[in-house]
């Protein structure tokens, strides 16, 4: 036997794994155009990223120049809306450094889509239509609770009994310790964002129905990303997530049009980054002079195909819905 | 001093945790898509061999354990520590009851063992997987009885005691596995 037909050269998928995947992707592509959706595609290659500190970029060089692989394509796909594209939707590779285990891969595949006009609500509902008619296309037996919405505070109340949007880091660790969850090593206890995103994860996340999506909407404007703050109430913002059980599918935001505003997020997480030690992310100023130029008001949502995959098959390692899991490349 | 930061995870990797060298057993990420992310991590503690688990914020860094595993041979014993040599340096090193534990027991010299040694001293020891040993005493052996049947403890000349066939008599050579602590088979010369 030679040294090559013992390495481990099969894919991680099954065939059938396959198939399920090709079909979901032609109900999806089914999907849109019946919503007359216009798909596009843009560069995974751009000299800009995102600043979010909590995303790495894989990088590249390209004519003595650095180039970032994309973590979405957001930034692209907005320049397109701002061009006058109109609604539009992408299924393309995205890439993230550092992200590796049982639900993260570092490339994987996402469907993005824009619809204008809409609120983060109304595109709430489209999410559930497309779920629903790729679980009744799939021919699956996915036997589906009817789906919850709520609230990123009202989650919080009901689950731990706590408002997230007025508890500081220290209630937010009381809590931790009444709770009996663990406190990581390297928590950073004065960081309220950080006592959050531990407790969504170890607390909120796991009391979600196991067998239903949740969409979780209004999430702190700490945590607005790139949505727009809620005019009502300034201590949220228009971002939702959806989860199946306690895995993470999709980000959504009613999306923020606002130039300046744009760029004051972009700088104050580069200064985090500088305070993290991390290196800076060159500001996407294509991005800011779309946004100047004015796109239309819209809401956009991201969702991971692979994870979508994973729980219309009920499988429950990401690399068995890929055809090869970033161990065997 | 060397530390790893939590991207360069894996199993296997030996890391000091509140003092005590500790191995990676799992390494699973926590991570919101937008949020911080965590490292959730099985280890074994390698002095006492327990389980635990930890959480680790991201891009920490741990502090590595000078953990290496050594093949040496096993020369004798004083009553107090258990010599083991190196048969490529010949360097000799002793191991102490804590290091030797069950190990002790299915040595009586010239076995080739798997000595970890924390900062050069000897954590644990691993004896063969297989081991062949004299019956020093055991109940008169029943002669005929070579199928299945009963079974009865017998003493090894290296002080184990295990559960043999029936049939086994004292002076007979036995194979036995140290991992289950089990009777394989008679060896026979």
């Amino acid at each position: 036997m030679s040294l090559e037909s013992k390495t481990n050269w099969q894919p991680t998928a099954s065939v059938e794994v396959l198939k399920a995947r090709a079909r979901m992707l032609q109900n999806i592509r089914a999907f849109f155009a019946e919503q007359q959706v216009l798909e596009v595609e843009t560069p995974v290659l751009s000299t800009s990223s995102i600043t979010d500190p909590h995303l790495q970029s894989f990088q590249t060089r390209y004519l003595n120049k650095d180039y970032y692989l994309q973590t979405s394509p957001e930034f692209f796909m907005k320049r397109l809306l701002a061009s006058g594209s109109g609604d539009i939707y992408q299924i393309c590779k995205v890439f993230r450094d550092d992200e590796q285990g049982k639900n993260h891969n570092p490339e994987f595949t996402m469907l993005e889509w824009y619809r204008i006009g809409l609120d983060h609500h109304q595109l709430m509902d489209e999410v559930e239509q497309l779920f629903q008619k790729l679980i009744d296309q799939l021919n699956i037996k996915l036997i589906c609770q009817p789906v919850k919405r709520v609230s990123y505070q009202q989650v919080f109340i009901d689950v731990l009994g706590i408002d997230p949007l007025e508890a500081d880091a220290k209630a937010l660790k009381q809590i931790t310790l009444k709770y009996n969850i663990e406190i990581p090593v390297g928590m950073d206890e004065l960081n309220k964002d950080m006592w959050l995103d531990w407790l969504m994860t170890q607390a909120i996340a796991p009391a979600f129905d196991k067998n239903s999506f949740t969409f979780l909407y209004d999430y702190p404007a700490s945590q607005a990303a790139l949505a727009k703050l809620n005019v009502l109430d300034p201590r949220t913002s228009h971002r939702f997530e959806v989860f199946f059980g306690e895995l993470e599918l999709a980000n959504g935001f009613n999306e923020l049009t606002d130039a300046v505003e744009q760029r004051e997020r972009f700088e104050s997480e580069n200064k985090k980054r500088q305070e993290l030690g991390m290196e800076q992310v060159s500001i996407d100023g294509h991005l800011l002079a779309a946004l100047e130029q004015g796109m239309p008001e819209c809401s956009g949502v991201a969702i991971g195909l692979d994870r979508l995959l994973m729980v219309l098959l009920g499988v429950d390692r990401i690399e068995n819905v890929l055809s090869f899991g970033v161990g065997s490349v | 001093m060397a530390s790893y930061s939590t991207n360069e995870f894996k199993g296997g990797l030996k890391l000091l945790l509140d003092g005590d060298p500790v191995s990676i057993v799992e390494n699973e990420l926590v991570k919101p898509g937008k949020g911080q992310a965590f490292n959730r991590v099985k280890l074994r503690n390698l002095k006492t061999g327990r389980m635990i688990e930890k959480t680790f914020k991201s891009n920490e860094s741990v502090e590595a354990a000078d953990v290496v595993d050594v093949d040496m041979e096993f020369s004798y014993s004083d009553g107090e520590f258990w010599y083991f040599m190196d048969p490529n340096t010949f360097e000799q090193i002793g191991a102490g009851e804590a290091a030797m534990a069950e190990a002790a027991k299915w040595l009586k010299g010239q076995e080739l063992c798997t000595v970890t040694l924390w900062d050069g001293a000897p954590l644990t020891v691993t004896p063969p997987n297989f081991v062949e040993l004299t019956v020093t005493e055991t109940d008169p052996g029943l002669k005929g009885d070579t199928a299945q049947g009963g079974t009865k403890p017998a003493t090894l000349e290296s002080g184990a005691v295990v559960k043999v066939p029936l049939f086994v008599e004292i002076g007979e050579v036995l194979k036995v596995d140290t991992r289950s602590g089990e009777y394989v088979s008679r060896v026979k010369d």
